[in-house]
Formats: C-alpha cells, sequence, structure tokens
C-alpha cells in the first residue's frame, strides 16, 4: 500500500481541489442548458433562494420559523425517549425479571422502521406537534434504553457489592452507582439517539406536518423548485451537524471529568 | 447457565402471550377504539385480503417483493461503488485527502431528505427510490470501509510487502479479508438505511410496495391494515438483517469460534 505522507501543499490543495471539482461541475452543468435550471439550479443560485428564504415567507412562514417548529418538535420527541428509555434502560440492568420481559417485545418492535409509525401517529395524534413527536421518539428510544442498560450490565460488581455492603437498597444503587458509572454509555447512546431522531423528525415532516423544515422541502418538490429543496437540505444538514457537534462537545467533557 | 436460558424463553413467551392476550381482550371490550387501532380478528382479517384479493392495487407478495427489490437495486449498487471507494481512501492519503471534504459536507444531511430532490428529478417511479436508497446506503459503506483498512495493523501490510506479494494479491487477500469486519457493520448500517428511506419514500408516494400499502391505509382509515403493514416491514427488515449475518459468518469462516 502506498500510504506516503502528504507534502505540505498537497494538505491543503488536494481537499481545495476536491471541493472545487464539485463546484465546478455542478456549475458546469447547471449553466450549461443540459438542465433546466428549475432541475439543477447553480450553487450561487441556490445560495440566493437560501437567502430570499430568510426573509420572504414559503409555505407560510420563513425558514427561520420553519426551522424552530422543527426543532421543538425534535427536542419533545428526543426529550421523551432519554427521560423513558435512559431509567427504564438502567432499570432493565438491574432487575433481571423487568429485562426478560421488556426484552423480547422491544426486540419485536425495534425491528419495524420508525417511518413506519407515520399512518399511526397521524391516527392517534394528529399533525401538528403530536404525530410528528411521536415517531421522532420511536427513532431515538432504541438508542438511548441500549446504551443505558449495557452500562447498567457493565458496572464492576465490586461497586455494586460495595455499595449493598454499606446497606444501600435498590433504588440507591440504581441511582448512585449504575447511573454514574454507566454515563460515557448514556451519553453514547444518546449520540446515536439524537441522530436518528433528527433524520426521523425529516421523515415525518415531509409525511404528515403542516409546518416545519420537512414540510418546506414537501412544498418545494410540489413546486419543482429545486432550489428550495436544495435550501431546505442545507439547512437540515447544518442543524443536524450543530446537535451532533454540542452533544460530541457534552461527551467530551464527560469524559475529562472523568478522567477517561 | 442452561436453566438460565431455559428460564429466559419461558419468560420471554410467557411475556409475548401476555401482550396479545391483553390485546385481545383490550380490543374486545372496547377499552381501545376500533376506530384507534385494530382488533387480532380484523387483524387476521385484513392479512387475509391483502394476501387473497389484494390491497392498494397488489396482493401482499407483490408489495413485498416490489419492496424487497428496491432496496437490494439501490443496496447493491451502493456497496459496488462504496467499498471500493472506500478502499481506496483508505489506501491512498491523496485519494483521501481530495474526496473527504465532499463527504463531510454530505454527511449531514440525512438520506431521508434527499426523498424531495429524487422526487424533482426522477419522479414518483422506481428510479427515485432507488437513488435515495443508494444515497442512503453509500455513505456508512465507503465510511467503514476506509475505517476498517485505516485500522489494519501495520505488521501485516509490512510482512506482505516484504515478501513480495503482487498488488491485485496484495488487495484480494490482504486488505479486504483484515477489514471485513468493519465492512460488514458498515453493510448493515446500510441496509437498515436502505430499509428505512425505501418505507419512508415509498410513503411519500409510490404505486406498490409496502410503504404504499401504510399509505393507502392511513387514508382509509383502515387500522388493521396499517398493522398488517407495519408488521410486513418489520420482517422483511429482519429477514434481510438475518440474511446479511449468514452472509458475514460464511465470508469470514476463520472467526466463528
Amino acid at each position: 500500500m502506498n500510504r506516503t505522507a502528504l507534502t505540505p501543499t498537497e494538505t491543503w490543495a488536494l481537499p481545495l481541489a476536491g471541493l472545487a471539482t464539485l463546484l465546478v461541475a455542478w456549475t458546469a452543468i447547471a449553466s450549461s442548458g443540459l438542465v433546466p435550471s428549475q432541475f439543477l439550479p447553480t450553487p450561487l443560485a441556490v445560495a440566493q433562494r437560501f437567502a430570499e428564504l430568510t426573509t420572504k415567507p414559503f409555505a407560510g412562514y420563513t425558514i427561520q420559523q420553519h426551522l424552530l417548529s422543527s426543532v421543538g418538535r425534535y427536542l419533545m420527541g428526543f426529550g421523551l425517549a432519554a427521560v423513558i428509555g435512559v431509567p427504564l434502560g438502567l432499570m432493565m440492568g438491574w432487575y433481571r425479571w423487568l429485562d426478560d420481559i421488556v426484552s423480547p417485545l422491544f426486540e419485536a418492535i425495534r425491528f419495524v422502521a420508525p417511518i413506519a409509525w407515520v399512518p399511526f401517529a397521524a391516527l392517534w395524534f394528529g399533525t401538528g406537534i403530536g404525530g410528528p413527536t411521536l415517531i421522532i421518539f420511536m427513532g431515538a428510544f432504541p438508542p438511548a434504553l441500549i446504551n443505558a442498560y449495557r452500562g447498567a450490565r457493565f458496572v464492576e460488581p465490586r461497586y455494586i457489592e460495595a455499595a449493598q455492603t454499606l446497606g444501600a437498597g435498590s433504588f440507591r444503587v440504581i441511582t448512585q452507582v449504575l447511573l454514574p458509572a454507566s454515563v460515557p454509555s448514556i451519553v453514547a447512546g444518546l449520540r446515536i439517539s439524537a441522530g436518528l431522531g433528527w433524520q426521523s423528525l425529516v421523515g415525518a415532516e415531509l409525511i404528515v406536518a403542516s409546518s416545519g423544515i420537512g414540510y418546506l422541502l414537501v412544498k418545494g418538490q410540489s413546486s419543482i423548485s429545486t432550489a428550495t429543496v436544495m435550501s431546505g437540505m442545507i439547512a437540515i444538514g447544518v442543524v443536524g451537524f450543530a446537535i451532533d457537534a454540542i452533544l460530541r462537545r457534552v461527551e467530551a467533557m464527560i469524559h475529562a471529568r472523568q478522567g477517561r | 447457565m442452561r436453566e438460565r436460558g431455559g428460564h429466559r424463553i419461558a419468560v420471554a413467551l410467557a411475556s409475548v402471550g401476555a401482550t396479545l392476550v391483553l390485546w385481545y381482550v383490550l380490543a374486545a371490550t372496547g377499552v381501545i377504539p376500533a376506530s384507534r387501532f385494530a382488533s387480532p380478528k380484523e387483524f387476521w382479517g385484513a392479512l387475509q385480503q391483502v394476501n387473497g384479493p389484494g390491497y392498494a392495487d397488489a396482493k401482499l407478495w407483490q408489495h413485498v417483493l416490489q419492496s424487497c427489490k428496491l432496496v437490494l437495486e439501490g443496496f447493491a449498487v451502493a456497496v459496488a461503488i462504496g467499498v471500493p471507494l472506500g478502499l481506496a481512501m483508505g489506501g491512498s492519503r491523496r485519494f483521501e485527502a481530495f474526496f473527504n471534504p465532499i463527504f463531510l459536507l454530505l454527511r449531514p444531511i440525512p438520506p431521508l431528505a434527499w426523498i424531495p430532490l429524487a422526487i424533482v428529478w426522477l419522479g414518483l417511479g422506481d428510479a427515485a427510490k432507488v437513488m435515495v436508497i443508494f444515497v442512503a446506503a453509500f455513505v456508512p459503506s465507503v465510511i467503514n470501509t476506509y475505517t476498517g483498512v485505516r485500522s489494519i495493523e501495520p505488521y501485516l501490510i509490512e510482512a506482505a510487502q516484504m515478501l513480495g506479494v503482487g498488488r491485485l494479491a496484495f488487495v484480494g487477500e490482504v486488505i479486504v479479508p483484515a477489514a471485513l469486519p468493519h465492512i460488514f457493520s458498515g453493510l448493515r448500517l446500510s441496509l437498515q438505511a436502505a430499509w428505512t428511506t425505501l418505507v419512508a419514500g415509498e410513503l411519500v408516494g409510490a404505486l406498490r410496495g409496502l410503504g404504499q400499502v401504510l399509505n393507502a391505509a392511513a387514508q382509509d382509515i383502515y387500522p388493521a391494515m396499517i398493522l398488517v403493514g407495519m408488521v410486513f416491514v418489520g420482517l422483511c427488515g429482519g429477514a434481510m438483517t438475518w440474511m446479511l449475518s449468514v452472509a458475514e459468518k460464511r465470508a469470514m469462516p476463520w472467526r466463528a469460534a
């Protein structure tokens, strides 16, 4: 294998060349007239459209307002998944009987793609906040539960024994031994949850919502405005990236505090 | 240990059985309203209907076949391009430096967000779905292959090179087998993403497929059929994951203890 180190010039020139190739090819195809600009706008046209969306409402709202309603739903679905998933996971890690009862049901439901809950979500909770929230929850819940469970199961037995010797009951073992010891695993799980939740939100809003960034995409699609669709995709990517960056920060802070 | 395993299975069966009984009782007594959820009997009826006369313009097996076919097509194309690209990026720093920024740019966009773009470009037919599945499955296969190559122990590479192995044999007999565990975990992620994306794509608009069953059932407010659709989404997803794990065991016989 030829893993020779890059020269200093190559270190900055090659990534730049990669991006430039993408942009140049895109611009060339878009402005060559081979494809109608309605289907493939130039990068510049997309940027202009994005700027326009921040001031002029599309599908009822500006792009910031769409994002705001998406993030609201997202925080609710993700929050519920964390608040239910983490304690349940810890308890399943402690009580064997609970593990034996819940695991088979959980495994059966987990195979169903979160997005397949869309019809029931709409039927049960409507298309406002409730329906999309359920779908986000379904996407974000499994990793939150599984990682809390694994964290609790792999706590060193001597910690638990020490706590029990000193007279701690089940409740104190869970909250004061299992929970702190499995924090790294829980946070790693929540990072996966956050990503899957965001992805499920987009899917939910494509199908059942009447506002939000996914709704903006659908409206852009039905009015065949590729520039609008691409602007929405960029916004989704930026927010998704920001969520992951924040959680990565939290993860690093926790690892630093625990001295790992 | 064995006793414990037997106990676990018994509790698992009891748990699933109790849930089914509870479902039956709650539906029969009207605690769950029929307009919101199906009773076991209605579920069975809906299954008979889609299996026999058909629902949403096709029979059950045709829907299943359509969905599975699209997923496998998109997945196959993604793997055929993604794995070699990942190998190349892992093998050459220049290649990596060139392609990495493009990936960093595209990766945060969830595959589902490509659905509207695919529909604008290719319409509601199969081509749009295969495109979206390709996007969904492509990124995990590239990234995991790349990680796999990068994590090969240098002494393996040095030993092979010292023994004067040819270029082709080097890739085929050293790099690929050593990276195979990572490649397969990438394929598993790819397949999951492909399946989710397909269901979403069909929900947004399709003529046939399991997503279309869900869609039609939602519009008809037919909870039993929604449930049938969901059960088969789960079964097909599970079956595909299982087939991949069989392939994984076959491909890496040396790992089977």
